[in-house]
């Protein structure tokens, strides 16, 4: 049995109010995540990445319930899609979330003592004076930090109050939006350093969103990529890495490219931006950027194809 | 050593056969704060090579932004320059009065911003700012109209016309950066400086704007300073770079030479640490340990002193000037003058 079961997630946005689409005679709600299947088990991390707009957010607020979506989230064996608010709070024990913006989603009148304690406050449980110290040393800060404030500390400190508060319970599920968002290079690699390290110890399995899929590569082990709302590559990391089936992903794997002058590559440039998903493309919705698309991918809509892990939305793949 | 050389930093870049567009020499900026000065850049001695593409790359904090803002006097309010001379042509960038920085600002040097949502004007449409920026050419507004519509359909914008009635607000992040490029080229300035144009951007629209750039350069044969912090965009776009760390330069030179040899242990471990020229998957990344020095008190000695791998005792003595070695790149350490051996 799979830690976390996902099967055809689908989240819709409304676009118009109820009165104003029956007039113009159009749909009030539009799909932005549509047909979402993964699983991820316990100790393996797992990578979606995408574009902003491609939905990968809308995933996560899902997978804690912060966003009502249709299909199937299976959580240790039991539906928890339609989960009560009771069952949430005690959920959110096992399930935790890093936020993307690592100052903004910490109080601002609250000591960095407090702020990390404030999960074990929450959920109640046994606490001891020297949490605040305990859950500051896991990540690697100094203990002389928990009397400061959040914004006396560098973004780098920010992140890692944001992983001791997220840890606190100990999670068996963590789900990290854009977990290197706005860091430098080298405090990057502590981070994810950091992430990798406390699974290793703790086996907790990771959601990573990201739009970074370089970084990716050193975290996860398998990858999800989205555009449009869509899964279009699934599998393992390594093998999506050295051979990229789908056009999409063989562009964003080459949007980093290498500084050294000798491994220079050129990057693939993908006409136009990505299409508003009020007004999806018919036949494969990436058809009208796709350096490699042949006539009828404007009409037929690729199946998901592929074998065991490895899968993909195209009907041409590299 | 013979062919090693300490360069006095006036003679920055001479060796490589570019004629300067801009010459920036002995260049400091301190911040005023309620906590006494940080001296923001000390002694940039850089010099813009006409036509080409010089990337200015570090880590926030390093002060590429603040140099890249002093050189088209756009500094904070609490910001001052110290010291030094920014020559452009006959000017002195460094001490200018307001009416000649009105002169130059727009005409002769541009920019383009980070954010292009902030940086246009939300409530005129794109034609109207547009012909705002031609307030200095004398010619009528249907042929400032066309100007408009020829630079927004270089920058590759569909249907340029229609755009013109368009606001901000009704473009995507793509086309708000493209239309700032547009209004940015549209005085044929001599120097275009972006700052970080990109990092807002999706993956796959950064690389069409870094590519709009480069054309866009070579026909209008100006020279652009870019300022990232991503040194595969820096390897791709730029042909020279500037490496920054905590206010200082600290190696220079080609693109091609810094990149495939960083001689400065601050270059080489920016390029470690970038999951990019990591080739291998790994779970364990480089970093670079330690924190950037206090700049109200900057140390004696070597800039990078507290996290170099290489320290040795002279580097916590003497403030290490350019030195180059068989190369024509430039670089702030006593590792490439040969090992604490004095060379002066």
């Amino acid at each position: 049995m799979s830690l976390l079961e996902v099967n055809h997630l689908e989240v819709r946005y409304r676009r118009l109010g109820r009165v104003k689409a029956a007039l113009r005679r159009e749909e009030a709600t539009f799909p932005a995540v549509v047909d979402v299947s993964f699983t991820l088990e316990a100790g393996r991390t797992l990578g979606i990445v995408g574009e902003s707009g491609s939905g990968k957010s809308t995933v996560a607020k899902s997978l804690i319930g912060l966003q009502p979506a249709r299909g199937s989230i299976r959580y240790g064996g039991r539906e928890i899609g339609s989960a009560s608010h009771s069952e949430w709070q005690r959920l959110r024990r096992e399930i935790s979330m890093m936020w993307q913006d690592p100052v903004g989603s910490l109080s601002p009148r609250l000591s960095i003592a407090s702020l990390v304690t404030e999960p074990l406050k929450i959920q109640g449980g046994k606490r001891s004076p020297d949490d605040a110290d305990r859950l500051l040393s896991m990540v690697g800060l100094s203990t002389d930090l928990g009397s400061r404030y959040p914004h006396q500390l560098s973004g780098g400190q920010a992140r890692r109050v944001g992983v001791a508060r997220a840890l606190a319970l100990d999670p068996k599920l963590l789900i990290a939006d854009e977990p290197t968002a706005g860091l430098d290079m080298s405090v990057q690699g502590e981070i994810l350093n950091l992430l990798n390290e406390i699974q290793s110890r703790t086996g907790v399995a990771i959601l990573v969103i990201t739009h970074n899929l370089n970084l990716v590569r050193h975290v996860t082990d398998e990858v999800a990529v989205m555009y449009l709302g869509r899964f279009v590559e699934q599998g393992p990391t390594d093998a999506i890495f050295r051979h990229p089936r789908h056009p999409y992903t063989e562009a964003l794997l080459s949007a980093n490219p290498s500084p050294n002058p000798d491994e220079r590559h050129g990057r693939i440039e993908l006409s136009g931006e990505m299409p508003s998903p009020f007004w999806r493309p018919a036949g494969c919705e990436f058809h009208g950027r796709c350096p490699h698309a042949r006539p009828d991918c404007a009409d037929i809509v690729p199946d998901w194809a592929g074998e065991g892990e490895r899968g993909y939305a195209c009907r041409y793949p590299l | 050593m013979s062919e090693q050389k300490l360069m006095h930093s006036s003679d920055a870049m001479r060796g490589d056969g570019h004629v300067p567009l801009m010459r920036i020499e002995e260049l400091s900026v301190d911040f005023s704060t309620a906590r006494g000065p940080i001296h923001a850049l000390r002694h940039i001695s850089l010099d813009v090579a006409a036509g080409r593409i010089l990337g200015l790359v570090g880590e926030s904090g390093c002060g590429k932004s603040s140099l890249a803002y002093s050189l088209i006097g756009l500094l904070a309010g609490n910001a001052r320059i110290t010291h030094g001379v920014i020559r452009l042509g006959d000017d002195d960038l460094a001490h200018l009065s307001a009416g000649r920085w009105r002169a130059l600002r727009g005409k002769r040097i541009a920019m383009i911003f980070q954010d292009p949502m902030t940086s246009l004007n939300p409530v005129r449409t794109i034609g109207q700012q547009m012909m705002d920026i031609q307030y200095r050419e004398r010619i009528t507004r249907a042929e400032k109209r066309k100007l408009a519509v020829d630079f927004l359909a270089q920058v590759r914008i569909p249907d340029p016309e229609a755009r013109l009635d368009s606001y901000p607000h009704e473009l995507s992040g793509g086309m708000r950066q493209r239309v700032c490029i547009a209004m940015a080229l549209l005085t044929r300035p001599d120097l275009l400086i972006a700052d970080e144009p990109t990092t807002a951007l999706d993956a796959t629209l950064e690389v069409q704007i870094i590519h709009l750039l480069r054309d866009l350069q070579q026909q209008f044969g100006c020279s652009v300073i870019f300022v990232s912090h991503h040194l595969g965009t820096v390897a791709e776009l730029c042909d020279d770079v500037a490496v920054m760390y905590a206010g200082e330069v600290v190696e220079q030179g080609s693109v091609d030479e810094i990149f495939r040899q960083p001689a400065h242990p601050y270059t080489q471990a920016l390029l470690e640490c970038d999951p990019g020229s990591i080739r291998e998957a790994t779970r364990i990344l480089p970093t670079i340990p330690g924190s950037l020095p206090d700049l109200r008190q900057v140390p004696s000695g070597c800039i990078f002193q507290d996290r170099c791998p290489h320290v040795f005792e002279r580097c916590r003595r003497e403030h290490p000037g350019f030195y180059s070695g068989e190369r024509t790149q430039l670089t702030r350490c006593y590792r490439v003058a040969g090992e604490g051996e004095m060379t002066s």
